[in-house]
């Protein structure tokens, strides 16, 4: 086996340094019963090039966006990754490191890690970030247990633009920890009122910029409610390209940013791993969930940086931590952070500016279809479209066409019968002319 | 000798500035086709001012990139033992899989019929999983360890209430892993700890004296912290079950068993396996990893979505709990979980096949076991009577009246080129040494290592040395850092100087 180093020899010497005469006595811990009898029902291994061959078989049976038009969104953008970004990311010193708890000999991790902090609270405008969580949707989860701690309130207050996924996993994590849930109803009008809903038990209310169903709706009257009536804005952003163009939820008066990284550097990969990010105002700092890195200067006076605050996490604070997060997205957040430090102000500029364009573009060209109705009338790289007719099945004869056309709201609103011609779709840099063409062309037959 | 040199650097350890001290807004390391002017439909919410962002060039990013790796000490550098956190080599067939671009390109949300081979390659290592444990069911989405446990804990508790029985306390043992209590809190219940025997087991005794029907669930680390396989562990899983509980088990040290023991034979509901250990996924400087959970037919029917299943067209993704008696707790993670890191560890499993996973198992424990022989001349193990699994556990009595702590015999260990194994962890021993080999190191490699302990040991013993061992280490891109500093004044972000 090519990945064990050890021969027979040197077990058998080991086995004599120990004084065990076989690997089995080493078991005796094990209770007879319980130990495995017979082979494991487990294929035999596989050479490297037998593996590879029968991988590369089963991907292929996947439809891949890039070989084809694709228009999805919906929480996951397609975007171009520069290739240096999947190259640097395999350097072993940072693929094979593990969190830098020993900050002598993990630089490298700590500086990009204070990097992206850095990158994350200036793009959402916020004062801090730290070190990645799982994924938006577990960081809405913890931004809503978060602010239950901040406020020592109990409700929260989903908005129906909010991420269904982000709603549900806080739905879940709320359940079991005894928060009560204020879900509103899916808003593809962008028109629901969050205000009138906010009360003296109101931990926080969460957004999202841009809305799951494309909107942008500016919050800062909705953060000046919050803070009169001493609950926390949440914001969370599943489209981080978007703050290329549009103003930052901070500059609005959010106080805690969560959302999903992916976008940048990461990629795909069907949906995971994601990179959840969170960025709050400094005053709360000491009730965020997740590592964070500090700067400070080693015994010779340079600078360094080390994980801090470690007061606040599991490993110290055990029972009373402010989440059980351990291992979290550290390379993704590299892959994120590698991806901003590329594109650098004038690059992500541009590439919103990009991402916008196409999406107008498109939305023009939609809108002049008949029966197709645009439902938001802001949006940044994605919008919702109102179909003549239902639009899974729609989608599924473009995916026979070989076309992603977009997302059917009912996938993830099944019981909305008023939901159910509903259709998301995003253009990002990725999307050709001829993309378009294809797409429009597909629709007028599919519709018709 | 002066280590000095004019620029700070030492060869290849080169001084790296924050990338917003050296970048230029208008230089860029990509290039995108201008955008076209349009008449936007911002809605007026366009950003005002700049956003501060520095740009590089791409070789100003390459070079920074490859600067910053070289400060970090990776399993690919050398020696990692880090117990409990199996710091296995991480197979380069891996990342070429994860990279395929039928995996890595494919979205979410496409249409079933479009994503066969993933749901497939989901699936797949599903089965695997629960083969290797004998257990009758999967969740596939949680994220990592802590996020499994978690999992674990809410099916338990759904279970629970779909009884009516609201049991409010998990039993946790001393020896466990923060997560665990922190994970019990976040599902709403009490931690009550249960003391280790001096045979760093679970005391059996105090357990069931604290097993009543306020008990949801004992959550127990196999082997556990300390090394060791729980000998009692049946007796412990009956008592559990007597007690009306769920019996939770923490499989990050799973590696120690796979193969040799069945998870489902040792009375366990549930079981977290962290994919970026036992399963060969790199830990990436702190993840991504995944924590699929298995579950028992008691626990089966409440796992989270979405799952995969077979349907008249092929595999489709459940993605709601709708239906009158559906008893799923809902979902705990956006999309379908940690794709990218399942095709790593799928890619592993076909490369070892069942004799690899066996064999592996069992040079881990063979490779512990070694290191615990070896290094017991000089060090103090914690529990010397009998083998250890996977790991094998130290304490700091050989340092006494040293004046060298653990932590500082940990920091020696780097300049001789060795990451230090898990410090004061776990808690039931004093100046813990916690040391995982893993299957993937050489005896070579483990000679040099248990040489280079056994002298640094004699070192701190022979006395006057504590000096010495502060002083480390002294070779590294930067020498002790200043934590208390770092804590008291906050410096979380880079910022531009008034
Ligand atoms: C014993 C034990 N339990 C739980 C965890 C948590 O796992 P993760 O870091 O994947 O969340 C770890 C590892 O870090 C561990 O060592």
């Amino acid at each position: 086996m090519r990945f064990l180093p050890l021969t027979d020899a040197d077990r058998a010497d080991m086995l004599k340094a120990i004084g065990a005469a076989s690997v089995e006595d080493l078991f005796c811990d094990v209770p007879a019963s319980a130990r495995q009898k017979g082979p494991l029902p487990l294929p035999e291994g596989l050479s490297e090039m037998e593996v590879e061959r029968r991988l590369s078989t089963m991907a292929s049976r996947n439809l891949t966006p890039g070989d084809v038009p694709c228009f999805l969104g919906a929480g996951a953008y397609r975007h171009h990754i520069p290739a240096a970004i999947d190259q640097l990311l395999l350097r072993g010193e940072f693929l094979t490191a593990y969190t830098p708890y020993q900050p002598e000999v993990s630089q490298g991790t700590l500086q990009y890690l204070f990097e992206f902090q850095t990158q994350v609270a200036m793009i959402t405008g916020m004062e801090v970030a730290n070190a990645s969580l799982y994924d938006g949707a577990t960081a809405s989860a913890e931004a809503a247990l978060m602010a239950a701690r901040v406020t020592k309130r109990d409700k929260i207050l989903l908005s129906g633009g909010l991420h269904p996924h982000y709603r549900e996993v806080t739905a879940t994590q709320a359940r079991f920890t005894h928060l009560k849930v204020e879900a509103l109803a899916p808003d593809p009008f962008g028109i629901e009122d969050l205000m009138g809903r906010i009360d003296a038990q109101t931990a926080c209310v969460i957004v999202q910029l841009p809305g799951f169903f494309g909107h942008l709706k500016d919050y800062s009257a909705l953060a000046k409610t919050c803070e009169a009536q001493g609950a926390l804005l949440v914001v969370a952003v599943t489209e981080p390209v978007a703050l290329g163009l549009i103003k930052p939820p901070g500059a609005m008066g959010a106080d805690i940013v969560i959302g999903d990284g992916a976008s940048l550097g990461v990629g795909l990969n069907f949906g995971g791993p994601g990179l959840g990010l969170m960025a709050v105002r400094e005053k709360y700092v000491r009730q965020m969930p997740g590592r964070l890195i500090g700067e400070t200067v080693d015994a010779d006076g340079k600078r360094g940086w080390v994980l801090t605050l470690s007061t606040r996490e599991q490993h110290i604070r055990r029972e009373k931590a402010t989440s059980n997060i351990c291992t979290n997205s550290g390379l993704c957040a590299l892959a994120f952070s590698m991806h901003m430090t590329f594109l650098g102000e004038a690059g992500f500029t541009n590439l919103a500016k990009l991402n916008h364009a196409r999406a107008v573009q498109l939305a023009e060209r939609l809108g002049a279809l008949k029966g197709v109705k645009v439902l938001a009338g802001s949006f940044f790289n994605e919008f919702a479209v109102q179909l003549p007719k239902p639009a899974t099945p729609v989608v599924e004869a473009m995916a026979a066409r070989r076309i992603l056309a977009g997302v059917p709201v009912s996938r993830f609103y099944p019981s909305w019968p008023e939901l159910e011609n509903v259709m998301l779709i995003a253009a990002t840099e990725t999307v050709t002319d001829e993309d378009m063409d294809a797409l429009i062309e597909g629709l007028q037959g599919v519709l018709s | 000798m002066s280590m000095n040199s004019f620029t700070g650097n030492r060869a290849l350890v080169i001084e790296e500035p924050l990338i917003f001290e050296q970048g230029e807004p208008q230089r860029s390391g990509v290039d995108l086709p201008q955008a076209p002017e349009i008449a936007d439909r911002l809605g007026g919410l366009e950003r005002q001012g700049a956003i501060g962002l520095p740009g590089l060039a791409e070789p100003e990013c390459v070079r920074h990139y490859t600067r910053l790796s070289q400060k970090n000490f990776g399993i690919d550098t050398g020696f990692y033992p880090l117990g409990s956190c199996t710091m296995k080599h991480n197979p380069r067939l891996n990342e070429k899989a994860a990279r395929l671009p039928g995996f890595s390109g494919v979205h979410p949300l496409q249409p079933a019929s479009t994503v066969q081979g993933a749901l497939e390659a989901i699936s797949l290592l599903g089965r695997w999983l629960m083969d290797l444990t004998g257990m009758p069911a999967i969740a596939m989405s949680p994220a990592a360890g802590a996020h499994g446990e978690l999992c674990g804990l809410m099916a338990i508790r759904a279970a629970h209430e779909d009884r009516g029985d609201a049991r409010q306390i998990v039993l946790v043992p001393e020896s466990a892993h923060g997560t665990n209590p922190a994970t019990a809190t976040l599902c709403g219940y009490q931690v009550v700890s249960i003391p280790a025997n001096e045979k760093g087991r679970v005391d059996l005794a105090a357990l069931k004296a604290k097993l009543d029907n306020k008990v949801a669930a004992l959550m127990l680390t196999n082997p556990n912290t300390c090394g060791l396989f729980e000998s009692e562990i049946l007796e412990i899983a009956s008592a559990v079950k007597a007690a009306g509980a769920y019996f939770y088990c923490d499989g990050a040290n799973f590696n120690a068993i796979v193969g040799r023991v069945k998870v489902a034979d040792l009375g366990i509901d549930a079981m977290h396996i962290n994919l970026h250990k036992t399963f060969s996924t790199p830990h990436g400087g702190g993840g991504p990893g995944a924590g699929p959970v298995v579950l028992s037919e008691r626990l089966k029917a409440y796992a989270p979505v979405p799952f995969v299943r077979t349907g008249e067209n092929g595999l489709e993704l459940v993605e709601h709990c709708l239906g009158d008696g559906e008893k799923s707790f809902g979902r705990m993670k956006g999309f379908h979980g940690q794709f990218g890191v399942m095709i790593r560890s799928l890619a592993y499993i076909l490369s070892m096949g069942g004799n690899g996973l066996w064999q592996a198992s069992s040079d881990a424990v063979l490779n512990a076991n070694y290191l615990l022989a070896r290094l017991s001349v000089e060090l103090t193990p914690s529990f010397p009577d009998g083998p250890c699994m996977h790991e094998a556990l130290f304490d700091d009595r050989f340092l006494k009246d040293t004046g060298v702590t653990t932590l500082d015999f940990a920091k020696a260990m780097i300049d001789e080129g060795f990451h230090p194994m898990t410090m004061y962890f776990p808690l039931v021993v004093h100046g813990a040494l916690l040391m995982e080999p893993t299957e993937t190191e050489s005896k070579q490699t483990l000679d040099l290592y248990v040489d280079t302990l056994l002298s640094l040991a004699r070192k701190a013993k022979a006395g006057g040395a504590a000096d010495d061992f502060k002083a480390a280490p002294r070779m590294t891109p930067r020498r002790r850092l200043d934590e208390t500093r770092a804590a008291r004044s906050p410096v979380l972000r880079w910022k531009a100087s008034e």
